[in-house]
């Protein structure tokens, strides 16, 4: 199974379109897409507005590829359990975000080795179809769960000597 | 020492949830904008927040009197968020309240602070960024929540 998750806040119908075309070469496949607004038939998807965290959770962990708008949520989710993903950056001349963050955000993540990015529906294809072809393994990099402990400790040190 | 954590759904709160070692032995109010969110920080005081952005100048004003609500009647000593709108809306209600406040603009914002983390920047006592590249005079660079 491959879920597809697109945000809440706002429609993202070019990853949606996508994947529904995308699909048709493989093979039935069970996909799963979180996504509001959706506004076309689609042939191949199970389309959700709003999981429930803990249907989400259920989701995430049991798909073999998680395909996804470039929010944090879903990058960081994908590298706390060690899952391959793949992020398409929203773009704010599409009317899909209202600035390029996402599109800054990939790309940084992108060059430290985080996650593999498609900037575009051909080169969404091309890296689903050579991650299911099994030709690219898919970059399941991790992270441990909690922030670096500089972080944390700065935090800290600020909140008790308040 | 009390604190409340707020962020949004999404990315907002993934973050937040991973900042949790610095509040060990504190009491935490976690507040967000869904509420099936208070399943995932079971065992806390959790309030609803309605979402905001800057774009429905009615829905940031419903907002911000939720947030005051929420701070006059927890008193916390600090208030942390890692975003958005309803985040910095809090901190703001905190300003006033009398509580201190931390802003930690999302990793989300390689490039540049984001507009509330520029906002934050001028009420927060601190504000901090998850990009080296990105601090600077009162912006602090601590780490990341990629760790």
């Amino acid at each position: 199974m491959i879920f597809v998750t697109t945000g809440t806040q706002a429609p993202f119908n070019r990853l949606v379109k996508a994947m529904d075309d995308i699909a048709d070469e493989l093979g039935g496949e069970e996909i799963i897409v979180q996504a509001a607004g959706v506004d076309f038939k689609t042939r191949n998807l199970r389309i959700v507005t709003f999981l429930h965290p803990a249907a989400y959770n259920e989701i995430f962990t049991a798909a073999r590829l998680i395909v996804s708008h470039a929010g944090m949520g879903s990058i960081v989710s994908a590298l706390t359990y060690g899952k391959p993903i793949i992020v398409i950056p929203r773009v704010a001349s599409l009317g899909e975000h209202r600035n390029d963050h996402q599109i800054d955000g990939a790309r940084k993540m992108e060059m430290l080795g985080y996650v593999p990015v498609a900037y575009n529906e051909r080169e969404l294809k091309e890296k689903v179809l050579a991650f299911v072809q099994q030709k690219d393994k898919g970059t399941a990099a991790s992270i441990g769960r909690h922030a670096s402990g500089s972080l944390t400790d700065s935090i800290r040190g600020f909140i008790l000597n308040t | 020492m009390k604190v409340i954590a707020i962020a949004s759904v999404g990315g907002h709160w993934v973050q937040l949830l991973r900042l949790l070692p610095a509040f060990e032995g504190m009491e935490v109010v976690f507040v967000s904008t869904v509420k099936s969110l208070s399943t995932t920080v079971s065992g806390n005081k959790f309030y609803y927040i309605p979402d905001a952005s800057r774009w429905n100048k009615l829905k940031l004003l419903q907002t911000f009197f939720k947030a005051l609500k929420i701070v006059q009647k927890e008193k916390p000593n600090v208030i942390i968020t890692t975003g958005a709108a309803p985040g910095l809306l809090t901190l703001i209600a905190g300003k006033i309240l009398g509580s201190k406040t931390i802003w930690i603009d999302s990793v989300a914002n390689a490039e540049k602070l984001s507009l509330s983390g520029r906002i934050a920047l001028r009420i927060a006592d601190k504000t901090y960024t998850q990009w080296p590249d990105l601090a600077g005079h009162r912006i602090i660079y601590a780490g990341n929540i990629l760790s």
